[in-house]
């Protein structure tokens, strides 16, 4: 993974509560098992009027500047349902790289961790205003992970809290699997004791 | 020293290295792969040069994006790339699979408890956010993406920050007619989507202990949309019972050594909890989804909610926009709503317990003139358990549609629409916009809420309709 300082650029709006992964990508648009392809298909039902991809003008991805926004402000709970990763995936190839909700569903928030896309959770209040501001003039923001600060909107810096472990993971973009069979020895410790302890687990005929 | 959780237990029996800041390094006991997600997590898996650390204890099937009808192909949505990318990646790695044909193929989450692969007080992870089902029979279980499940496939671990615990009592008794469905719907309903939220749960009390293993993973299997980590219900008797003889289940002396320790994964009378919630079951009704969300839920007697109640105003604007997909007005009565499909099926209602609710419900009657019914059996075992006791032909004379076992409907996966219907009634556990197709307005149900309102080609409640 790429290591992940900072993010910089145009911020969009789209304040609704509740986005879920079947609105990021729609599960008829996943039409490959790789990984890649899948930056035109985002946010696919509110993007396009039909199957020909005519482009809805009043969806906030399609209205220029935001075409190039690598920030989103979203509502609460963004990214809730499907385990899809393909929802981080899609946000990441648009060119995305930070998501700033008053919430988030858990399973797309760890998805973002591991392919340094940063969610950032502010009160609402702070998000309402973000978002006001992005709607009324073009707003150019850097989200800083090593200050963990937002600077851009107002005078002073907004600062913003994310756990100390996932802000290393994503400054570092150190591989999670090699960190962790640093552990090896413990994890074959662990195996070797719970082959005596719980047999049953490890004996599915 | 303060009393422990069944959650504790559980966590502590798993950490293979405490990581500091509250994170562990967590030993997983099962990991289930399916076509739609395996495929690009073992193709990362090889293409950064690894392998399985323990093949035999991930599995394989197929049931996201597959054909469910009796004739079964090998097309799916993406030409059946998926099927094909899986069965080579499963058979590189060196994992098994229950493949389309294989007599126990169904959806992950009905196939891993009936098989016995998921067991009380194991940890099982899945590449789908209702992996939480098989909190039902006691294991801690939960979706993953699926560069998080390439980590499960090379080390066997996952690195967790440990949950808050919740305690969630359903006190009194059910009232005939309701179930489990009802329960969660109402939780949700309740509490909102966001109301378990890195939490852990365990689900107590009177109402809960009186359900089934099928029903109790119903339960669980909602507690995603409840915003959950993931929820359990503790072992008891009843699951020790449903387990016993499954094929992958311990035998003989494992057994009994299982069963011990089974018992001993209870709270204690004195545990701490994070928090604690309890609604008293004995008051509820069969409960309906009216909105775009989980949350947007009333019993089925009740009338649309108004915007203008609502607490502020971008929850009244969410009910606006809800409101205005759903076509449905505020105060208007949600009993009598015209209707044009209706779907049985996922891994929320998709058991033979299920199926029964239903079918009692449809024995002898029809279905509305001109209604889409379907019904897709959770799995091919629980298609020829029902098939044995004749409920298929219940479901065909009433004008069901009796399909193979697969996820089918549960989201628009392109094997199957409701062919043009807009409104529909259906088991599942997401009504998100175009979760069910683009347009599809879902109206989330129990099983026999949805039989009912089948036949009369409006929502119904099947405690009025089973008198007519
Ligand atoms: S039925 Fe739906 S929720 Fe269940 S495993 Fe299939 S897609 Fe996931």
């Amino acid at each position: 993974m790429e290591p992940l300082l900072r993010v910089e650029g145009i911020a969009a709006p789209l304040l609704r509560p509740n986005i879920d992964t079947d609105i990021i990508i729609p599960s008829r648009e996943i039409t490959s098992p790789e990984r890649t392809g899948f930056a035109d298909k985002l946010f696919a039902p509110w993007r396009y009027l039909d199957g020909a991809r005519r482009e809805n003008p009043d969806f906030v991805l399609n209205r220029d500047p935001f075409r190039r926004a690598k920030i989103l402000i979203a509502g609460e709970n963004f990214g809730c349902g499907s385990s899809r990763e393909m929802a981080v995936w899609a946000l990441h190839q648009f060119g995305i790289r930070c998501v700033i909700a008053p919430s988030f569903g858990a399973i797309f928030r760890n998805n973002c961790l591991r392919n340094a896309l940063l969610p950032v959770e502010l009160p609402e209040a702070d998000v309402l205003a973000l978002a006001s501001a992005a709607e009324a003039a073009p707003l150019h923001l850097v989200v800083d992970l090593q200050a963990c600060e937002i600077r851009g909107f107002d005078e002073r810096p907004l600062p913003f809290a994310i756990d100390a472990d996932e802000r290393e993971g994503l400054l570092s973009g150190l591989d999670a699997i090699d960190l962790t069979l640093r552990h090896r020895g413990a994890i074959e410790a662990f195996q070797a004791r719970d082959r005596q302890d719980r047999p049953w687990i490890w004996r599915p005929r | 020293m303060a009393g422990r959780t069944v959650i504790d237990r559980i966590w502590d029996a798993h950490v293979v290295a405490e990581l500091g800041g509250g994170r562990a390094l967590l030993h997983i006991d099962r990991i289930f792969l399916h076509e739609r997600m395996g495929p690009a997590l073992l193709g990362g898996l090889a293409a950064a040069g690894r392998r399985p650390a323990q093949p035999g204890l991930v599995f394989g099937v197929m049931d996201h994006t597959v054909d469910t009808k009796p004739t079964r192909s090998e097309s799916t949505a993406g030409g059946g790339t998926f099927i094909e990318t899986f069965r080579q990646r499963i058979a590189q790695a060196g994992i098994r699979a229950f493949d389309l044909d294989d007599p126990r193929q169904g959806i992950v989450h009905v196939v891993s408890p009936e098989q016995g692969i998921a067991l009380p007080g194991c940890t099982l992870v899945c590449p789908d956010s209702h992996t939480c089902t098989l909190g039902g029979i006691g294991a801690l279980a939960w979706g993953i993406g699926s560069t998080e499940g390439e980590h499960a496939v090379a080390t066997q671990t996952l690195v967790r920050p440990a949950p808050r615990r919740m305690q969630i009592r359903f006190d009194g008794r059910l009232g005939a007619g309701v179930g489990a469905k009802d329960l969660v719907l109402a939780l949700i309903a309740r509490f909102g989507v966001e109301g378990g939220q890195g939490c852990a749960i365990e689900f107590t009390g009177e109402a809960v202990r009186a359900l089934g293993i099928e029903s109790r993973l119903t339960l669980c299997n909602m507690t995603v949309e409840f915003g959950a980590w993931t929820g359990l219900v503790a072992p008891d008797d009843t699951t020790i019972d449903w387990i016993a003889g499954r094929p992958f289940a311990p035998e003989g002396a494992v057994w009994d050594r299982a069963v011990a320790h089974w018992r001993t994964l209870v709270s204690d009378d004195d545990a701490v909890w994070d928090e604690t919630r309890s609604i008293d079951a004995s008051t509820l009704a069969p409960q309906l989804t009216w909105g775009t969300s989980p949350e947007q839920a009333v019993a089925i007697d009740q009338a649309v909610p108004d915007p203008a109640d609502a607490p502020d105003r971008q929850r009244r604007a969410a009910m606006e926009r809800a409101l205005a997909y759903m076509d449905l007005q505020p105060g208007a009565p949600l009993l009598g709503t015209p209707i044009e499909a209706a779907f049985i099926g996922s891994c929320t209602n998709s058991r033979l317990p299920d199926l029964r609710e239903a079918a009692a419900v449809l024995r002898g009657r029809k279905v509305a003139v001109g209604l889409k019914a379907l019904v897709v059996p959770g799995s091919m075992q629980v298609r020829a358990a029902a098939e044995a006791e004749g409920l298929d032909r219940i479901f065909t004379e009433a004008g069901f549609e009796w399909r193979k076992s697969g996820c089918s409907l549960c989201f628009f996966s392109g094997a199957d629409d409701f062919g043009g219907a807009r409104r529909v009634i259906s088991t599942t556990n997401r009504n998100f916009e175009g979760r069910q197709g683009p347009g599809v307005r879902t109206h989330l149900a129990s099983p026999a809420t949805v039989a009912a309102s089948a036949i009369a080609g409006r929502i119904a409640d099947a405690r009025v309709i089973e008198r007519i």
